[in-house]
């Protein structure tokens, strides 16, 4: 039986999964009800010095929609916490009081005097929370003052808060990263360098929602003027799974806990970051799409994939496809593959065969004995993965590798099963000599 | 009121039944509904649902507009190719036309609502119709004449009259639509759709409607060829097929198109009269009309009977079901024998049993007695040849045309119900006017 039990960055919860520094934990109320559906710990929503900030009272949030509108994207531009500091931190210590197995971390934003931080830090370690996360993420109007983002966009800054931080408090430090920024691994060398117990990431993309274009006024808007907002949900998980294997596999970030955040929506997605290096996750839209349920879904989809692999903890599979990210460089170019459509599932729509054609290598035949009928020719395919990537049902098209011996009817070539990648290509001006095995 | 009461019989029902059972059959889709739905289409590769369809609407692009909220668009696609898409998105038997082919069918056995999403579209455009999407050619100065003014006629018209023609239409009913207007049933279009639709194609411009106009009686083909640069014909088949058996001038035995025709002119339904027992001999689209009518109306007891089997039936499975969770009864293999009569009533209609013999039809030996008020005569209607006079060659008794509509007569082109070959659908009737309309064009356009 798989056990869900965290310990992250020496802080420990029943399970993986954290609500992210949001709306969802903006207070007692809603923690004590994420608590009470099995959430494994929180991150209080960001709290700042007071007097608390003023949020507007228009739109906060926007959704980027499917047809039926399921929520694919979110964006918001509601700041920090806007309630004064000693209510959140008195609530903060009557939760952890009442939930003591459940983690509770305080995100934190001051202004970037050692002072400030110094101040802030002594007054949440007094509540017993268990960890902070300093929100060096936040991309929208905290970032003017110059908070949020605009310190997370600066790795010296990072650094330097960071040190006066493990400074000052002896809880666990987590740093959490805007992934508005050109290379992440430069603000989270600077917050191991600094001393950080761990990153988490990512924080929302800077983002405008969209125009209504009746009134030709940016989406949301407050009273017909917009800000850009930060923008999360599922539509994003692919640039956070990127960003989190970058540090786990950084050779000056390695083995630094990293808690990802991002899109996680279903326990496939938590288990995914976890493969990539995360050792725990945090979830915020999911929750603001479906209420805190879903933790139940979470764990329970978490356990049986465990229970079916044989992991018996989190630390059986954290990391485990780490390894298989590389250099494009070094990615095999003897390796050939071919898509094969499997006429048994097949629908006829044809919409392989028409991005094929139109978009990439025409290698997609239409007719069969004058019969509509969607075969690939092996002859034009280069294993692109459109055609699989934009079939409309599952499985129908599959990816096959050729066999040592088989040839290639495209090049003419025999697959050897020998690896050889760019850096021996003779194409390649700046080749290096094979090695000879 | 005596609901129940024995002989043919009006005001068997409230008011509020009539309007229950006379209201749309299918539900319109709202606004969520049609995207949700439109978001199923997989917007195939050349799709099969095109090719499905008689008149060759872009299907994937229709939904794919609609999907965007692009609701003048998706009408746009639709009626360039069927000028009376908002009717055929009604009346079209979708379950073997475009929704058969709907690759949805594969994993799901439930197809994209096309029908569903082109009334959509085409009730969301007339609606709020903005400026015109169609508008004409200049003028030619070239004249054509159309007897018939339903699907194929009206579609003729208007494709001449973009073209830059003036058309005049001649028609023997005291309004314009055809079968859109008088043949039918009710419940599928409510609301006067029928004449609505054909105002707006009218609104085109150069086009002349002149009802009460017979062919043969007010009109002839010899003045029409002489005076117009181009004729076409779509009378439709204004003939009924008998029983093949004696047929007593008896009240109560009737054609059911005649029935379905005085149901969409009934401005109140509870002065329809209608038989206790109602028995309709046929097995196509106006058989179930005339079934599931009467049973709206109010008979107690409505039975088709058909000659032969389920499958052989010309109105589809959809129809059947509908025709069946109507309340009414479908009798296999039974052909009539005798229509039974009593003081000039109609009693009952006597049947023998049937049954294939390697595909011929033969009767048995035995036969059973079915009581009935009314009987309603739906075994096909036929073309009435003599009207056209002899210059136009037939096959099996219609009109023969090659792939553009033309007939035997150079100047004579047809289409609809009134040629041979086709299901005799509306939206095929469409198309035949469309097709035509092109032909004639290339022929006139340069004198």
């Amino acid at each position: 039986m798989a056990d869900l039990t965290s310990t992250f960055a020496g802080i420990k919860s029943p399970n993986p999964f954290w609500l992210a520094s949001a709306p969802p934990t903006d207070k007692a109320y809603n923690v004590e009800r994420a608590f009470e559906a099995g959430w494994g710990g929180v991150v209080w929503k960001t709290v700042g010095e007071d007097p608390p900030i003023v949020n507007v009272n228009g739109p906060r949030y926007a959704a980027l929609l499917s047809q039926d509108r399921r929520v694919i994207g979110f964006n918001n531009i509601e700041l920090i916490s806007d309630r004064p500091l000693q209510v959140n931190l008195d609530e903060m210590r009557r939760v952890k009081r009442d939930w003591p197995d459940r983690a509770v971390l305080a995100s934190l934003m001051v202004p970037c005097t050692e002072n400030d931080w110094r101040d802030i830090l002594r007054k949440v370690e007094d509540t017993g929370c268990d960890g902070v996360e300093l929100n060096f993420g936040c991309p929208h109007g905290m970032s003017e003052r110059g908070m949020g983002s605009a310190v997370g966009q600066v790795p010296e800054y990072i650094e330097m808060v960071a040190r006066w931080c493990k400074q000052h408090t002896k809880l666990p430090v987590i740093v959490k990263l805007t992934p508005n920024i050109t290379d992440i691994r430069f603000p989270a060398r600077a917050a191991r360098k600094g001393g950080a117990d761990a990153v988490s990431l990512v924080n929302t993309l800077n983002s405008i929602m969209g125009v209504d274009l009746e009134r030709m006024t940016m989406l949301p808007s407050t009273d017909g003027r917009g800000s850009h907002g930060g923008y999360c949900g599922f539509a994003i998980k692919p640039i956070a799974l990127n960003m989190v294997s970058e540090i786990a596999r950084d050779k000056e970030t390695r083995g630094m806990p990293i808690s990802g955040i991002g899109g996680i929506t279903t326990w496939r997605d938590a288990a995914e970051f976890i493969a990539l290096g995360a050792g725990n996750v945090q979830v915020c839209t999911a929750a603001m799409v479906y209420g805190f349920k879903i933790i139940k879904d979470l764990t329970d989809g978490l356990a049986n994939f465990m229970d079916a692999q044989g992991y018996r903890t989190i630390a059986d599979f954290h990391g485990k496809a780490v390894g298989t990210i590389t250099d494009w460089q070094n990615l095999n170019l003897n390796h050939v593959e071919k898509a094969v459509i499997n006429q048994d599932l097949c629908i006829q729509c044809g919409r392989c065969h028409v991005v094929c054609e139109d978009t990439a290598h025409q290698a997609i035949a239409t007719t069969l004995n004058g019969k509509r009928h969607f075969e690939v020719k092996d002859e034009e395919c280069v294993g692109c993965n459109l055609c699989v990537s934009i079939c409309p049902v599952s499985d129908c098209i599959t990816m096959r590798a050729l066999k040592p011996g088989e040839i290639d009817t495209r090049t003419g070539l025999k697959a050897t099963g020998k690896y050889a990648n760019w850096t021996t290509h003779p194409n390649n001006p700046m080749r290096k000599e094979a090695e000879i095995p | 009121m005596n609901g129940k009461g024995d002989g043919i019989k009006a005001g068997r029902l409230t008011a509020d039944e009539y309007a229950k059972n006379f209201s749309d059959s299918h539900a319109p889709l709202n606004r969520v509904q049609a995207l949700i739905e439109a978001d199923r289409c997989y917007y195939c590769y050349d799709a099969p649902c095109i090719k499905a369809c008689p008149t060759g609407i872009d299907i994937p692009t229709f939904i794919q507009r609609i999907a965007q909220e692009n609701v003048r668009g998706a009408a746009r696609a639709i009626l360039e190719e069927n000028i009376l898409g908002g009717m055929c998105a009604r009346v079209c038997p979708t379950e073997v036309l475009c929704e058969q082919a709907c690759v949805r069918n594969t994993n799901e056995d439930k197809p994209v609502e096309i029908g569903l999403l082109q009334r959509f579209a085409t009730d969301g455009y007339f609606a709020r119709p903005g400026a015109p999407l169609f508008t004409r050619a200049p003028a030619t100065g070239r004249r054509a004449a159309v007897v018939g003014a339903g699907p194929a006629g009206l579609s003729f018209a208007h494709r001449l009259a973009m073209l830059g023609h003036d058309v005049v239409l001649f028609d023997a009913n005291p309004k314009p639509g055809g079968l859109n207007e008088y043949g039918l049933a009710t419940y599928k279009t409510v609301d006067g759709f029928a004449q609505k639709e054909i105002d707006w194609l009218l609104s085109i411009g150069g086009i002349e409607v002149r009802c009460n106009q017979a062919l043969g009686r007010d009109v002839v083909l010899d003045d029409l060829v002489r005076d117009y640069d181009a004729v076409f014909l779509g009378m439709g088949l204004a003939g009924v097929n008998a029983l093949g058996v004696a047929e007593p001038q008896a009240t109560g035995l009737r054609d059911a198109v005649r029935f379905i025709a005085e149901l969409r002119q009934a401005r109140d339904f509870s002065k329809v009269p209608i038989g206790r027992k109602v028995v309709v001999i046929g097995g196509g689209m106006t058989a179930v009309d005339a079934a599931v009518q009467s049973k709206k109306l109010g008979a107690e007891d409505v039975t088709i009977v058909y000659r032969r089997g389920e499958a052989a039936m010309s109105a589809s499975d959809y129809e059947q079901d509908w025709a069946k969770r109507c309340g009414v009864t479908i009798k296999h293999w039974a052909a009539p024998k005798e229509v039974l009569a009593e003081g000039g009533q109609v009693r009952g209609v006597r049947f023998a049993y049937t049954r294939s013999d390697n595909g011929k039809l033969v009767e048995t030996g035995e036969s059973f007695t079915m009581p009935a008020d009314v009987v309603f005569k739906a075994i096909g209607q036929t073309y009435e040849a003599a009207a056209a006079g002899a210059a136009i060659a037939l096959k099996s008794g219609r009109i023969v045309t090659d792939g553009d509509g033309r007939t035997s007569h150079a100047k004579v082109w047809a289409g609809g119900d009134c040629t041979y070959g086709g299901r005799d659908l509306t939206v095929e009737a469409v198309e035949h006017g469309k097709r035509a309309a092109i032909s004639v064009h290339k022929e006139i356009q340069h004198g």
